[in-house]
């Protein structure tokens, strides 16, 4: 970094202002945040995001190494690059926060989400429904004479897609995990 | 290998271990064990407050004046939501205190035990981090991360939660050099190449201002020395912040005043025209920058804090540099003496002459009166009859006074000048003054108040007297809300909705009831004399100032307006306010 290079009033914007200049430009950013599994960890990330007034669109969160007592948190969020940036500082600076990966920016990654889809009826509307779940590649993990569960994974893009082609064909229930990401590449 | 301790005897241990001298506390069942043996060892000091709040205040008060970390013990339930507001006070301002609250036994708790409450679910938000201790093998090294992370990064408030059968169990105790704190270590060295430009703009700069903050205080003695190297090597001037008061002396020949929302003319002035902006330890509080898309728009700003979050919140800064303060002006000092001490020299006279122009303008300038006392003459007159005191402390409450002590008073060393600035706390000064006198026996600690404020937490005066601690409490008396009285005249049609203090009590009898000397002045031609006679008194002084009842805090940037559309005076205030600015507070 060089000052010379720096225009004068290059800063003149003020957050208020930039705000303004992106509201248009809202951003979905997936975050991984790893943090010790302690109790409480996950009610302090949730109170942060409820507490500033940011965005959650899904969280999941699960222990990924028992030896360590880490948990990975996964959070999809919406905001301008102004206040993604705020929230990665947020949790970055908190006590049981380790990392905070932005994994929309870090570089290509696989995204995912798991469900399970309940579908009743019968007759062509059943037979439909099977055939669906086929083209989508979702399983079918319970069955009775008039009612499917199936399973799907993919992006929640998917996910959407398979629930509305599904809803004309006796969708009743939809359980849904919430994305899990990772970095592609090692 | 060492006997096993209960955790009672943990706690202690863990305490002493850290080097504490002193506890703010209240006993209740869910801490008995701990009060047990508090009393069978004379290494720590207790002291009896009368409020929990009046703890946690108490504990920021002997912080921010020594610089080392306020304890606070409380017991269960109320004891612990009671301390909320000073662990809060504390978050805002960066104040480092360890609370101990007590908790029910493990068993009992979610059980909606008598004087259960979720204390770390409702504490979550307002301390930097808490724990809930649920095995005694555990305790020490808690007590020791918990002290580890109020004091590094930016300081704060922690609380460790500790239920009554932790506190009977026994278990090894790990001492302080075993305990694991590498996780929490947060950068305190700032970037080189941020720290280059910084000093080549510092160089090149023709209209620059230093805005400094709390985090100069906060940074330690050698932060201020490193800040006073640098402005008086550049002859830059400086402005500080509320809470960095201080750090540089008021008499050096760089200072402009404070700044903000009732800062100086000058100070304001020079921020909004300047071309470099250093703001170091500062946060671009909106107190500061009022009218964010028109805060010194022309301006390179250069922005070290020790906190990441800090940066771009508010305002877009040119050169972000993440390190603690003192770590970062010791390079920024070397590299701008290395480089051959270079600034414009030229162009920075000329600045000073602009600034004269403004200072001219004689801002804190106030209209005086023969026969009611002004509240500026009032703090004007106290700091010309302390200011000579070798190691004198002010701290103050919330509102008018406390703006006026900002400005008419001088510091001229870091640590002493404590308020409530983020939080706005009121009933913040006078335990805050209790914690002050407990760490400087032989200090000269005055809390400056208004009536209202004060009786907040008034009954901290039992505290005082208890522990023969000479504060002297400096009530600027109005018999109203001061600032609540200026807002509703600035913007709500001078309707007065419950902003007067009636049935106030007798200072003077409430003085003697509490077994203080009480003085009452309503004549500027007694002023100096009250005063003298409160200082040369041994114990503490409840002084009620009897001043003028419809004063405002003047200069004042409206809510809502930038820094150039200060207003001097009441002849232009009507109408000042627009609707946007309306719904600011």
């Amino acid at each position: 970094m060089n000052a010379l290079n720096i225009k004068r009033g290059a800063s003149s914007h003020s957050a208020y202002e930039l705000r303004n200049r992106y509201e248009e430009r809202l951003e979905r950013h997936v975050l991984a945040v790893i943090v010790d599994n302690e109790s409480g960890v996950l009610a302090r990330v949730i109170g942060l995001f409820s507490g500033r007034g940011y965005n959650i669109d899904s969280l999941t969160v699960a222990e990924i190494d028992r030896d360590g007592h880490r948990s990975r948190i996964t959070v999809v969020t919406t905001g301008t690059p102004a206040v993604i940036e705020q929230i990665k500082a947020q949790l970055d600076r908190m006590v049981p926060v380790h990392d905070v990966h932005d994994l929309t920016v870090e570089g290509p990654s696989v995204e995912r989400e798991l469900a399970l889809i309940k579908v009743a009826g019968t007759g062509e509307k059943r037979v439909e429904a099977l055939r669906t779940a086929d083209i989508f590649r979702a399983k079918v993990v319970d069955t009775t004479l008039e009612s499917f569960v199936f399973e799907i994974t993919g992006t929640s893009e998917k996910v959407d897609a398979f629930c509305d082609l599904m809803r004309p064909l006796g969708l009743t229930e939809v359980a849904r995990t919430g994305v899990a990401a990772i970095a592609r590449g090692n | 290998m060492a006997r096993p301790m209960t955790g009672a005897q943990i706690v202690i241990k863990a305490l002493q271990d850290q080097g504490v001298d002193t506890i703010f506390g209240y006993p209740g069942g869910a801490v008995l064990p701990i009060y047990d043996e508090i009393f069978q060892q004379s290494d720590i000091r207790h002291v009896l407050v009368r409020h929990e709040q009046g703890a946690a205040h108490a504990a920021e008060g002997y912080a921010r004046s020594t610089g080392k970390p306020g304890v606070v013990l409380v017991t269960s339930g109320p004891g612990a939501t009671n301390a909320v507001t000073g662990l809060t006070d504390a978050l805002m301002d960066s104040v480092p205190i360890v609370v101990l609250t007590g908790q029910v036994p493990t068993f009992m708790i979610g059980n909606d035990a008598f004087q259960e409450a979720d204390t770390v679910g409702i504490t979550r938000p307002c301390t930097k981090h808490n724990w809930l201790v649920k095995d005694t093998a555990e305790l020490a090294e808690t007590i020791h991360q918990a002290f580890h992370v109020a004091m590094n990064g930016r300081p704060g408030p922690v609380l460790v939660d500790i239920p009554k059968d932790v506190q009977f169990a026994t278990a090894h105790y790990k001492p302080k050099a075993e305990a694991r704190t590498k996780h929490y270590q947060p950068k305190t060295k700032g970037d080189p190449d941020a720290i280059l430009a910084a000093v080549e703009a510092l160089e090149q700069a023709e209209k620059p201002v230093f805005y400094t903050g709390g985090g100069v205080v906060n940074s330690g003695p050698e932060a201020s020395a490193l800040l006073r190297r640098l402005v008086d090597g550049t002859g830059f001037p400086i402005t500080s912040t509320l809470m960095g008061l201080g750090c540089y002396p008021a008499s050096g020949r760089s200072w402009i005043g404070m700044l903000g929302m009732h800062g100086t003319y000058e100070a304001n002035w020079a921020m909004h025209d300047c071309d470099l902006m250093l703001c170091i330890g500062a946060r671009f509080d909106d107190r500061i920058t009022g009218r964010l898309d028109a805060f010194s728009p022309r301006s390179i700003k250069v922005h070290v804090d020790i906190d990441p979050s800090s940066i771009n919140k508010n305002v877009h800064v040119d050169v972000p540099i993440v390190g603690d303060v003192a770590a970062v002006l010791g390079e920024m000092v070397a590299l701008w003496e290395e480089r051959g001490r270079r600034t414009k020299s030229e162009a920075v006279a000329a600045w000073w002459n602009q600034i004269a122009t403004w200072k001219a303008k004689n801002c804190l300038a106030y209209r005086p009166s023969p026969r009611t006392i002004k509240p500026q003459l009032a703090v004007e007159r106290l700091e010309a009859l302390t200011k000579d005191h070798p190691d004198r402390y002010i701290t103050t409450e919330v509102g008018q006074h406390q703006m006026w002590a900002a400005q008419y008073m001088g510091f001229e060393d870091p640590n002493r000048w404590m308020t409530s600035g983020g939080l706005g706390t009121m009933g913040y000064g006078l335990p805050a003054s209790i914690g002050v006198q407990v760490a400087h026996p032989d200090g000269l600690v005055i809390n400056v108040a208004g009536e209202a404020s004060w009786l907040m937490n008034m009954q901290e005066m039992g505290t005082a007297i208890q522990y023969r601690l000479p504060v002297k409490q400096f009530i600027l008396n109005n018999e109203r809300l001061g600032m609540v009285r200026q807002w509703q005249e600035l913007l709500h049609g001078e309707r007065y909705s419950s902003s007067w203090s009636e049935a106030l009590p007798d200072f003077v009898k409430l003085a003697e009831a509490f077994g203080a000397k009480g003085i009452r002045c309503d004549d500027p031609a007694d002023l100096d004399e009250a005063i003298r006679e409160m200082l040369a008194y041994p114990g503490p002084v409840i002084f009620d100032c009897v001043v003028e009842k419809h004063e405002n805090c003047f200069p004042m940037i409206p809510s809502g307006k930038a820094h150039n559309e200060m207003l001097l005076s009441e002849d232009i205030m009507t109408g000042t306010i627009d609707e946007t600015g309306a719904v600011l507070v």
